[in-house]
Formats: structure tokens, sequence, C-alpha cells
């Protein structure tokens, strides 16, 4: 029997990389992942977990170690934040190029300066690109259930990709919620033992992370390109099989609320569980409203994201992120180029809030969604718009 | 691996390995290093005194012993870098461009 017990999303992660039976732990502490290396630390101690745990003396060294633990075979598995996500960025293109399946829970955090421990999505946005499967979770249950999840399609033998877990520092990370826990019967059913095909064998030598002259890179680049595409299969079908065991069912696109809405409402991570609320409240007064929760947000599902959005009038994407300089949000400027080729398409609308740990309410998603609405059908003279900012903001312009 | 080396690099993206793994070891031997030569080493054999000087200095590893003591740079790796003709103390070896014949 699988047992509910009050874990933050933080113990979650670190539970469920227990239940996975890791190899090797090789973390940096940094605010607010702290708690996912304090309590493997603890675990490796007490006898509870039968994994190396390796204290390293920054976050490059911590990917690297993983990385070396990942090329022997090993079940691998790290945590980081922000700045420390920063520190380690050329080695995430390592890990993922050499197809090392390295696991890795984010906790969210802005970037500095001004100093800031606090949560949003800069750090999320900075390692887009770097080639590894990333999800967004909601809740204390789905950073459980998603860091599980990332081992079973990470490993699998079609994938060999490092996956990244986000979840909203301090809004999730050190908030205790009821979680329900399988039995360990169940994980292992769902995630078999990890069988890397090039493991280090000093009977069996190969080269791994060979260089590349100008007449190979290519090939490797794109080779690499095409098995993150295709990944996606195996994670849809990892949804399901995770549905099957454990009963939760999880999407890459995640539609919520009024079906065939005329606005929809896009978040990704903790801002969708307060956004839900108020669509909640809007559709029971028979608005037609509906929110779209992006889980899967590398590879970048396409197909489902236009099939979600077909019939609506206007989407609004709030971003937990700057893109200083660019055309809006970060997220909305991926939405709005997934759908543009649309022959109808819903006017996209971009709002910025939440940033280094600012709480946006109910109120703030009311205000997003009716002024989202307003900009839909008269314009606005900025690029986006910003949410909870004192002052008027008004000279982002194109 | 081996054999698209030695094909000259005419394979495409789907021929790499997960991970770009090389899976056999030793075969950087197969890669033509010599191909970005703009001078190549000529060796005066009356000048010569089969010291094999150039073949310790070689960075390489392209210079080669023959059987009558001589010398010879293997111009499938032979970068054309010149430190052979530089150390040689008679004089023996000269850098000439690789467009004179």
């Amino acid at each position: 029997m699988s047992k509910r017990i009050g874990l933050e999303a933080s113990h979650a992660a670190a539970e469920a990389a227990r239940m996975a039976d890791v190899d090797v732990i090789a973390a940096y502490p940094i605010t607010p992942q702290t708690h996912i290396p304090e309590r493997l630390a603890e675990m490796v101690a007490n006898g509870e977990l039968n994994a190396a745990y390796i204290p390293v003396e920054s976050e490059h060294s911590a990917m690297s170690t993983c990385v070396g633990a990942a090329a022997v075979g090993a079940r691998t598995f790290t945590a980081t934040a922000g700045p420390g996500l920063e520190y380690m960025h050329n080695v995430l293109y390592v890990a993922s190029a050499m197809r090392l399946p390295v696991i890795m829970t984010v906790a969210n955090r802005a970037l500095s300066a001004p100093l800031s421990i606090w949560g949003d999505h800069s750090d999320a946005m900075s390692v887009r690109d770097t080639g590894w499967i990333q999800v967004f979770c909601q809740n204390s249950q789905e950073a459980f259930d998603m860091t599980l999840w990332a081992f079973r399609v990470g490993e699998d033998a079609g994938v060999l990709l490092p996956v990244m877990v986000h979840f909203d520092g301090f809004h999730l990370t050190h908030v205790t919620e009821p979680v329900i826990l399988p039995e360990q019967e169940e994980v292992d059913k769902f995630l078999p033992k990890f069988h890397y095909p090039f493991a280090l064998d000093p009977d069996k030598p190969m080269t791994l992370g060979a260089y590349a002259p100008p007449d190979i890179y290519s090939e490797a680049k794109i080779a690499q390109e095409v098995a993150l595409r295709k990944s996606k299969d195996v994670v849809i079908k990892g949804f399901e099989e995770f549905k099957n065991i454990f009963g939760r069912c999880y999407h890459a696109v995640e539609p919520y609320g009024m079906q065939e809405a005329k606005t929809l409402l896009l978040t990704m991570g903790s801002f969708s569980e307060t956004a839900k609320v108020v669509i909640d409240e809007r559709t029971n007064r028979g608005e037609s409203i509906g929110l779209i929760n992006l889980r899967l947000w590398r590879p970048f599902p396409f197909k489902e994201l236009r099939q979600a959005v077909k019939g609506a009038e206007t989407l609004i994407v709030f971003d937990r992120c700057i893109s200083f300089g660019g055309p809006g949000g970060p997220v909305h400027s991926e939405i709005k180029s997934a759908l543009y080729n649309m022959p109808r398409r819903p006017k996209v609308v971009s709002f910025v809030g939440g940033l280094g740990g600012r709480d946006v309410s109910m109120k703030d998603f009311e205000h997003v969604i009716d002024r989202g609405r307003e900009i839909a059908e008269n314009g606005s003279k900025g690029l986006y718009e910003t949410v909870g900012i004192r002052g008027k903001v008004t000279d982002i312009r194109g | 691996m081996k054999k698209r080396l030695k094909a000259g690099f005419d394979f495409t993206w789907r021929d790499m390995e997960v991970g770009n793994v090389i899976t056999e070891a030793g075969n950087a031997a197969l890669r033509k290093t010599g191909d970005w030569r703009t001078q190549r080493p000529i060796t005066d054999t009356e000048k010569c005194n089969k010291c094999s000087l150039c073949w310790l200095h070689c960075p390489d590893a392209a210079i080669k012993p023959l059987e009558d003591g001589y010398y010879e740079s293997d111009l499938f790796y032979c970068k054309g870098c010149g430190i052979c003709a530089k150390v040689c103390p008679k004089g023996a070896i000269t850098m000439i461009e690789e467009e004179e014949k």
C-alpha cells in the first residue's frame, strides 16, 4: 500500500532518488536546493540508501562528477538552483552531447544581481538550449513523480539523455504538502535497472568525449538534436506507464478548465496551481476560459500545444523571467513562434511577473486575464506588460 | 568507425555512434593529420649522419626509421611544423613549400 505523508518538494525529490536506488550523488548545496542533497546525505549516512555521496567543491565539479559517474553506468543524481545551475552551464552541454542520463532537480531561483535567493525561472530559461529533457512541476507530489519518471525516460535505451526536473524555489521546495509515496515494488516495476551500453570498462577500452574537427562536429550535433526530438515518444510513453502503475496522469501540455475556451492562460510550475483557482471561479460563472499548464519544456511539444489552443481567440502567457532586450517573456516568445504558421491562431499576449520570489496572488491572475483580453482586443504600446511592479512601466517598446 | 575514417569522412550523421563514442581503441592512427600541411621536409642523405634527432623530436611521431638507417617523414601524418629541420645538426632537412615539386 502506498502511504500519504507530509513532505516538501525537496524531500519528495530526495525520496524519489532514494526509491530509484541511485548509485552516485554529487551535489553542492545552494539555497533553495539545500534540503535535497542534505536529505540524501542523511539517507546515505543512515544506511537507508546504498550510494556514493560525493561532496564536491562547486557545481561545475558536481556536474563533472555526474558525467564521470554516468559514464561508468551508475544511476546518477544531482540537484542545484539559480547561480549553481549557471556555474555548471558548460558541463550541462557535455552531459547531453555525450548522451549521459544524469538526473537533476532544479529548485528554480533568480539570478544575481541584486542578490536574490528566491524563486523565478531565470535559471531555467538560461539553460533552455543545453540539450536536456526538461519538465516543470506544480507541487510536491509532482516533484516526486517527475523525478522518478525522469530516471525512467532518461535511461531508456532509445533515449539516453539527461533530464532536468524544475520546481519553484521556496514556493515548492520549502512548502510541506501531502505526498503519496508508492511501495518499493511499484517503483521497481516502473523503473528497470540502468544499463548504459557504452559504460567505461577497463577490459573493453573505448574513447568517450573525443574531440571533433569541423568535418565531424556538425554531424554530431544534428545526431544529438534528432535524438532529443525523438525522445518525445518515450517522454509520452513514460507518462502512460507512470499512470498505469501509480494512477496519476501527466501530459506534455495540460489543458484545464473549459474545453475549447475563447481565452486561455498559459503558465508553468507553481503558478499553474494558483491560476487554476481563478480559472475555476470564472468557469463556474460561465466564462469561456481555460488554463494550459506547460509541463514539457524540452523537447518542446509543438503538436500538443497547437492542439490545445485550437479555437482560442486569446492566449495569455505569463512568464517568470525577463528576456532582456528581447521580444517578451521567453516562454511567450516560443509559444508565439510555435503558433506563427498556423492558418488560424489566437492572439498571444505576454506578461512577466513573480520575479525573485515576488508572490503572485489570485488578484494578480485576475488582472492578467482582464488586461490580457483588453490587449488582445485593442493592442498595447509595449511588447509585454508587467505584473505587480510599482510605478508605471512605459518603455518596453519594440 | 574504422571503415568510415578510411572512407574519407563520407559517412552521415546517422552513422554517428550514440554520444560520439569511439568503440575501438587506438584508431587515431587512421586519421590523416597531414592534410593541413603547407610545407614538407626533404632530407639530403648526403648530409644526414643518421643521428636520429629528427625522429626523437617529431611531435607527431611522423618520422620513421628506414632499414638503411636513414629517416623518412610519413606525409600521411606530417603537419609540416619544421621542428625536424630546426633540430638537424647537419642541416640535412629542408622545408619546401607544398606546391613545389
